[in-house]
């Protein structure tokens, strides 16, 4: 039984392309068959982020109108075969997007894979709310700041009134995945803390990845940080999440950049 | 309330076919008659007044006659100070009046209210379980309470109640009002922030304590 995954959070920013990438890979890195969906019609950055830009012939537009075949839009990713990237495309805007057609894709990439990973857009309107319409569950990417937390608590409003599931009286399955974090920042008051956010959200927390160099470097040479370096702190948060999302207990932990004995002698004095 | 209207005779006759669609419609019912639609030329308001009553109506008052008129002492005097009201609605023939839904006593909203979310509830009292978030907001025509974190907005009796409060188990809220007269965060006492709190009205003036 397939699962429809939107990643969304209302603020841009704050991860969520990096997050969808990160969290398909790692379900795919596990054996799952994964698609992960840009849904960020004219701004698309999936394809880079997931290093596919130079192969993109056919994309989401395409197939919504009729163009293309949903298994010509389909990008296999070089490095993990259960890994696909159906993309956006970046020279039209989301009222390109029907809600029949975007219906009918997401119908019959269910048919095909595990997960369905729909990277939504930033901000509440057309494209942001076909992104969640069809999904089974939702992650809220948020970083721990204000204007992240409230424009993270309008979408999960959106999240209950405004997709398929919440219109048939049902219940959407939220996750909280709290991104950029940093334990000493957030010890000295200049973040919001991990229980700040969870008391205002009142959903439950799928993960914490840590602010890193990694994944910025990761984004750049078009890798999904746990594939370009699994062992990095961000990485392992990212896979604890992805097992979270399978239904295993994993203890919440801040995983933390591994240093060598030089790096932290000198590590700190930096910057 | 009953409006008699020229002709009297013909008014007369209406009343009683209505009588007979709907028996018990007007039977020992106290009715005010409003003269207003009538004048002393039209008939004999004497003869009238003995009609309904013979009809089994309860005349307790009467209004828009004109003291002059002759056999208006039989009337009896107008009551005075009486609040306008419209006529006595005829109901359709044969039907039943259908037994009046029970209303609910407030509103209780069990999941947080999330920014962006407006709650409008003008027939009472508004019960959120969860957080009011901020940017989000509550109006009730009753009072509002909140069982978790009150951030957002709360308006409580908006459609013109001045009894009533807003309750929350923590303030951090960004404007509470009562019957149109308001305070913001910055007008709130700081020693009451993240606090159990009620606010209520006292001459015309927000008055909030903390209730713990």
């Amino acid at each position: 039984m397939a699962k429809v995954l939107v990643v969304t959070s209302g603020k841009g920013g704050v991860g969520k392309t990096t997050s969808a990438a990160a969290l398909g890979a790692a379900l795919a890195q596990s054996g799952q068959k994964v698609v992960v969906v840009d849904f960020d019609v004219g701004l698309r950055n999936l394809d880079l982020v997931m290093g596919a830009e130079r192969r993109v012939v056919f994309d989401l537009v395409n197939v919504i109108q009729g163009d293309a075949k949903l298994a010509q839009a389909l990008i296999r990713d070089k490095r993990v075969e259960t890994l696909w990237l159906l993309p956006a495309s970046q020279t039209r805007d989301k009222d390109a997007l029907t809600p029949e057609g975007v219906a009918r894709v997401v119908a019959e990439l269910r048919e095909k894979f595990d997960w369905v990973i729909c990277d939504s857009p930033a901000g509440i309107e057309r494209g942001a709310q076909l992104a969640m319409r069809h999904a089974d569950q939702a992650v809220v990417v948020t970083n721990p700041e204000v204007s992240s937390v409230r424009d993270s608590d309008r979408i999960i409003g959106l999240l209950d009134s405004r997709t398929e599931l919440a219109e048939r009286g049902e219940r959407m399955e939220k996750h909280l995945l709290l991104t950029r974090y940093e334990t000493a920042r957030a010890n000295r008051g200049e973040m919001l803390k991990t229980e700040d956010v969870l008391e205002i959200l009142s959903i439950p927390l799928l993960g914490i990845i840590p602010e890193s160099q990694e994944v910025l470097r990761a984004s750049n040479i078009g890798s999904p940080v746990t594939l370009s370096n699994p062992l990095s702190a961000p990485a392992r948060a990212y896979f604890d999440a992805a097992r979270r999302l399978r239904g295993e207990t994993v203890p919440m932990t801040v995983p933390e950049e591994k240093r060598g004995f030089v790096q932290r002698l000198f590590g700190r004095r930096v910057a | 309330m009953l409006r008699p209207e020229a002709p009297v005779d013909g008014w007369l006759a209406e009343l009683d076919a209505q009588v007979l669609r709907s028996p018990g419609f007007l039977a020992s019912k106290p009715a005010v008659v409003d003269l207003g639609g009538v004048t002393a030329e039209d008939a004999d308001l004497a003869g009238l007044v003995r009609g309904l009553q013979g009809r089994g109506l309860r005349i307790i008052a009467v209004e828009g006659a004109d003291p002059s008129w002759t056999g208006a002492a039989e009337w009896g005097a107008a009551i005075p100070g009486g609040r306008p009201t419209g006529p006595v609605e005829m109901p359709e023939a044969a039907a039943e009046p259908p037994p009046a839904p029970i209303e609910p006593a407030g509103l209780i909203v069990e999941e947080p209210v999330r920014s962006g979310q407006s709650i409008i509830y003008p027939k009472g009292d508004v019960t959120v379980i969860g957080s009011v978030a901020s940017g989000a907001e509550v109006f009730a025509g009753g009072s509002v309470h909140v069982y978790g974190t009150l951030r957002g907005r709360v308006v409580a009796g908006f459609n013109g109640n001045s009894k009533a409060r807003v309750f929350c188990r923590r303030l951090e809220a960004e404007l509470v009002a009562i019957d149109g007269v308001y305070r913001t965060a910055d007008d709130m006492d700081a020693t009451l922030r993240g606090r159990a709190v009620q606010a209520w009205l006292e001459g015309g003036s927000i008055v909030m304590t903390a209730l713990d």
